[in-house]
């Protein structure tokens, strides 16, 4: 917050799907260490904003700057390898695989064998890693072979999380992560994301739940109808006073 | 939470508490695995028809063709195992077998060097399994209906290539072309060596290495692999690949063993093959199967198959014996998934 240069910089964001137009000229700057909430109606523009943040698609105007440098991110991997993370609501987990597997999916660790230029799985090194990963979340799991299909929700979270640090993400998006979950476990997502934070990671949460909005984040950010109409530090907001200029958005829309 | 699980008062932890921090034990892992059950039901039916038929199951001779039968099963399983591990099926492999047949035979017909005709027949398999993968993965078409067409295309080029004739002479190169599958070292059929070395090797290969680990992760969420950066398309592609390849070279063996290349080879073997891998513990949703299970399956299937013969049951049942298998497998895995969930 306190730093003067953002860490990501949008200037004239625009997306549009042939003629319908879902995002309209969004600046936007996020700056280290921060947790901006997303919010908005259904329809708002959040999705393809995020879309468009995440690699996953690309903008039909504007540009994107990573850490002060222009960037075009072609892939979700693309944006995964410049330290962008985005952890999609049903989290891209693959359930019967171990949760190590899970945490190196597609960046593997490998170790040489006797035969030079073969390179074999090094596991104990992923296990290993992979706890590390989780403990620092104080997720309490400890046997990373597990399926994942055997976790909570709120452990799941922290195996996609643990994959975003894998990827040594410093800008970890998060789609509505506590949509799905009860209150025990939304308690234990939240807490995920004031680790995230308290390790100096930018999280931009996008949530409907203004409660959680209120409980974490320092900045929020309203959108309507394509536009961002709000942005401003969280202060003494509420959650009915969020709720409410997301309605009078909607109005403003209308 | 930590230390309430270190020293659970007896009877008062909920089983979720235990189960989240303690690591499976190798014979739990043991016991939820198919392969492991599988083995168990084969040395029992072994067991029981060395028993029953001492002398004509319990021989070498028996022995030497039992192995010998399943391992054109299995090689091709194996390779069905990493089409299916993604998550696909190879409907074809069946009409590869009697194209590269066909193929191999052509070959030394017109007095080719045995190595051109195997190399010709693998050749074979690896093309049309990369018109499989390039239809799949870059076209996007669904592995069902592709592999079907390839089931009809390739079995309709093999009967036009063979002119619908048995082809046996051979040339100058037959005999040592046919001492490959029909050969035998140290009391053991070639394509059991071929199967134990292909087995060991994909072993390796699916629980080693990146390539096998990416078959999972395809398998286990394909739109995760492509988000996490796994090289999806050209991961699919090399499976169909691989799986004309094992389809080729079982036909390469058993063109060697029988001698002779009809254009009917491998006809309903896709079948067998499939049965093999999930009997095995492949699951066709993707995601889970190994090269034992593969191997194991084709084992269980032949022996089954050997059994009812022996066991004078009429020839015409064993179809429905395999089916009974393929459902109690898929079954059994059911309930195991279910328990342990």
């Amino acid at each position: 917050m306190t730093d003067p240069t953002p860490l990501l910089s949008l200037r004239g964001i625009g997306k549009s799907y042939g003629p319908v137009v879902a995002v309209r000229d969004v600046d936007l700057d996020i700056f280290p260490g921060e947790v901006v909430a997303l919010c908005g109606d259904n329809g708002a523009g959040k999705s393809s904003l995020i879309k468009v943040i995440s690699g996953a698609e690309e903008a039909t105007s504007g540009t994107i700057n990573l850490r002060g440098k222009p960037v075009a991110f072609a892939s979700p991997h693309d944006a995964l390898e410049n330290g962008v993370a985005t952890i999609y609501q049903d989290l891209a987990l693959a359930p019967r695989l171990s949760i190590a597997q899970n945490v190196f999916m597609g960046s593997e660790l490998t170790r040489p064998v006797l035969v030079p230029f073969l390179r074999i799985l090094d596991k104990k090194r992923m296990i290993a890693e992979s706890q590390r990963y989780l403990s620092q979340l104080s997720a309490a799991v400890t046997d990373m072979t597990r399926p994942v299909e055997r976790l909570s929700g709120g452990q799941r979270q922290a195996v996609a999380i643990s994959r975003a640090l894998r990827w040594n993400a410093e800008i970890i998006i998060m789609d509505e992560p506590t949509a799905a979950l009860g209150v025990k476990e939304s308690a234990l997502v939240l807490d995920l994301i004031r680790k995230l934070k308290s390790d100096g990671r930018t999280v931009i949460l996008i949530s409907h739940n203004m409660r959680d909005v209120v409980a974490l984040a320092d900045r929020v950010v309203i959108m309507g109808a394509g536009r961002k109409y709000v942005d401003r530090p969280l202060g003494d907001l509420g959650a009915d006073d969020i709720a409410h200029m997301i309605m009078a958005g909607n109005a403003k829309a209308a | 939470m930590s230390s309430a699980v270190t020293r659970p008062p007896p009877g008062r932890v909920a089983i979720e508490d235990v189960t989240g921090l303690r690591e499976r034990s190798l014979g739990q892992k043991l016991l939820s695995s198919q392969p492991f059950w599988v083995t168990i039901a084969l040395i029992v039916m072994a067991l029981a028809m060395s028993w029953y038929q001492p002398e004509a199951f319990a021989s070498a001779d028996n022995f030497f063709n039992i192995t010998r039968n399943f391992a054109f099963i299995g090689i091709m399983a194996i390779g069905m195992t990493a089409v299916i591990l993604t998550g696909g099926i190879d409907l074809s492999v069946g009409s590869i077998m009697g194209l590269a047949g066909v193929v191999c035979g052509l070959v030394l017909q017109a007095e080719g060097h045995w190595a051109l005709a195997v190399l010709a027949g693998l050749l074979t398999g690896a093309a049309v399994g990369l018109v499989n993968g390039v239809l799949i993965s870059y076209v996007g078409l669904p592995a069902f209906v592709v592999t079907l067409g390839t089931l009809s295309g390739a079995r309709s080029l093999a009967i036009v290539l063979s002119e619908n004739k048995m082809i046996y002479e051979f040339g100058p190169w037959g005999d040592a072309f046919n001492a490959i599958g029909g050969g035998s070292i140290v009391g053991v059929a070639n394509p059991v060596w071929v199967l134990l070395a292909l087995a060991v090797t994909f072993s390796v290969i699916l629980n080693f290495t990146n390539w096998g680990n990416y078959l999972y992760a395809i398998g286990g969420n394909e739109n995760a692999a492509r988000l996490t950066g796994v090289p999806v398309r050209r991961i699919k592609l090399q499976a169909y690949v691989v799986s004309g390849l094992t389809a080729a070279l079982s036909a390469v063996l058993i063109v060697g063993w029988q001698g002779s290349a009809i254009n009917a080879l491998g006809q309903g073997y896709e079948l067998r093959v499939i049965a093999s891998t999930v009997i095995g513990g492949a699951d066709l949703m993707g995601g889970q199967g190994g090269a034992y299970g593969a191997v194991i399956g084709a084992a269980l299937i032949e022996v089954i198959r050997n059994s009812l013969l022996m066991a004078g049951v009429d020839a015409n049942w064993q179809g429905a014996f395999v089916g009974l298998f393929i459902v109690l497998a898929v079954l059994l895995q059911r309930i195991r998934t279910r328990r342990s969930a």
